[in-house]
């Protein structure tokens, strides 16, 4: 039974009922597997999260950070650059999203909007 | 849930334009289709930079160098934005590379025309990226989340290349004679599969009606056509040239141009592999690939040391 399912980003390996490791194809020419892939997230200046922008294919991750740098850089968009490699991210599933994220529906009184207070109270 | 009730709510998510994520659940159609779609552009972008990568050592000075090897090294990060979201899909970046290869998956057709002057580079800028854009943008708003995303940055990026090629003709346009005349020929040369890029006419467009449904294509080939050929028919005043059309004419009533029949027997022909650098593209990307073998390898055999150094630093400290 799959108890625990990997869903990552690049995730092709799952839609093919496998689970764990990447598919790795064999690639004709060489007879060497694909490098693995790599999810990039960038810190676009100082002060803001890093953001996921994408993801490359690097022999290790040192290489990822470089040409992470390469692609997703060239115009000054990040001072920070963090690579997690694809089969490390855990991630919801979407088919529960429903029932997953449904007990915050019907907590209203978690808004501030939900107090209505006389116009007279200020900075509040 | 039966397929259809999946059906349903897939495609009630795309009406109300709610982004289809990587791990919802789509029809199988819907897939195919994104990843040919989305393969095929990828592969554009990378065979994209042969006939300007030509150009790199023989620009006329280190200004146009810098540039067109700018615009190269984006059209590779392009290719690499792409590739990435197709592989979100369910399809390995060897398979497309595989397919591209063997002939099975196509690129733009726009490629297999040869650049052999300078201003060819001002003419791809200008028109073919120019055509580009004018498809791209649309696509930024395609109904499946990682394509809109790599669009928007494809995009963002894009517009650099349509301004460096007109500037890059404006100069040359108001040079010597042989210059205008060198400008004149490029835009002769590239101006019809630049209107081919477009694509078919609407009626024999096969994969139209899909698309549309699915909000991957929001607006058919013969709008975006028309937009580009109104657009262009304006900007090349401004060079002082002309388009080759003797039946280009401003319509007052439809207030758009018209313009002449397209040669769609070229335009298969070259689709199916018999333009002038087919066969040269391909070959140029195979043996790049295989001659490529040994720096994969190496990479590889460094990853590993670099690795195991790791692993004996770790050792040490424990």
């Amino acid at each position: 039974m799959n108890l625990f399912r990997k869903y990552y980003y690049g995730d092709y390996d799952s839609m093919k009922g496998n689970s764990g490791e990447p598919a790795n194809t064999n690639d004709k020419s060489s007879g060497a597997p694909e490098w693995p892939l790599f999810e990039i997230f960038i810190r676009s200046k100082q002060g803001l999260d890093h953001k996921h922008v994408g993801s490359l294919h690097a022999a290790d991750a040192q290489m990822a950070v470089e040409n992470a740098r390469d692609v997703y850089t060239r115009r000054q968009e990040g001072v920070s650059i963090w690579v997690v490699e694809s089969k490390h991210i855990h991630a919801s599933n979407p088919d529960e999203a429903e029932s997953f994220y449904e007990p915050a529906n019907d907590k209203v009184y978690r808004h501030p909007t939900f107090y209505d207070l006389p116009d007279e109270v200020d900075h509040m | 849930m039966a397929v259809q009730n999946f059906e349903q709510i897939f495609q009630q998510k795309i009406d109300d334009d709610i982004r289809i994520e990587p791990k919802d659940w789509m029809p199988e159609k819907y897939r195919q289709t994104l990843i040919r779609q989305i393969s095929q552009h990828a592969h554009s972008e990378i065979v994209g930079m042969l006939p300007e990568g030509s150009w790199i050592s023989r620009a006329p000075s280190l200004k146009r160098k810098q540039i067109l090897v700018a615009k190269v090294q984006d059209e590779a990060g392009h290719g690499l934005y792409l590739y990435s979201a197709a592989e979100t899909l369910g399809i390995s970046r060897d398979e497309m590379i595989e397919q591209l290869h063997s002939g099975k998956a196509k690129y733009s057709s726009i490629f297999n025309y040869p650049t052999i002057t300078w201003a060819d580079m001002g003419a791809i800028g200008w028109l073919v990226d120019g055509a580009a854009i004018m498809n791209q943008v649309p696509l930024c708003r395609a109904s499946y989340g990682p394509y809109s995303r790599a669009m928007i940055r494809v995009c963002k990026e894009e517009s650099f290349h349509q301004r460096q090629g007109f500037e890059a003709l404006l100069v040359l346009s108001k040079g010597t004679a042989e210059q205008k005349a060198m400008v004149q020929d490029a835009i002769d040369r590239w101006w019809w599969p630049s209107i081919m890029m477009f694509g078919p006419h609407d009626a024999e467009s096969s994969n139209s009606e899909s698309s549309m449904k699915w909000k991957i294509k929001r607006f058919s080939n013969d709008e975006l056509r028309q937009r580009f050929v109104d657009m262009i028919a304006e900007q090349v005043k401004l060079l002082g040239m002309t388009l080759p059309d003797p039946d280009l004419k401003w319509n007052e009533d439809t207030k758009h141009y018209d313009f002449g029949k397209i040669n769609w027997e070229e335009f298969w022909n070259v689709v199916s592999g018999n333009g002038p650098c087919n066969k040269q593209r391909l070959d140029t990307r195979k043996k790049a690939w295989e001659e490529g073998v040994w720096v994969r390898e190496a990479a590889a055999a460094h990853a590993e040391k670099r690795k195991q150094r790791v692993v004996v630093k770790e050792g040490i400290a424990a």
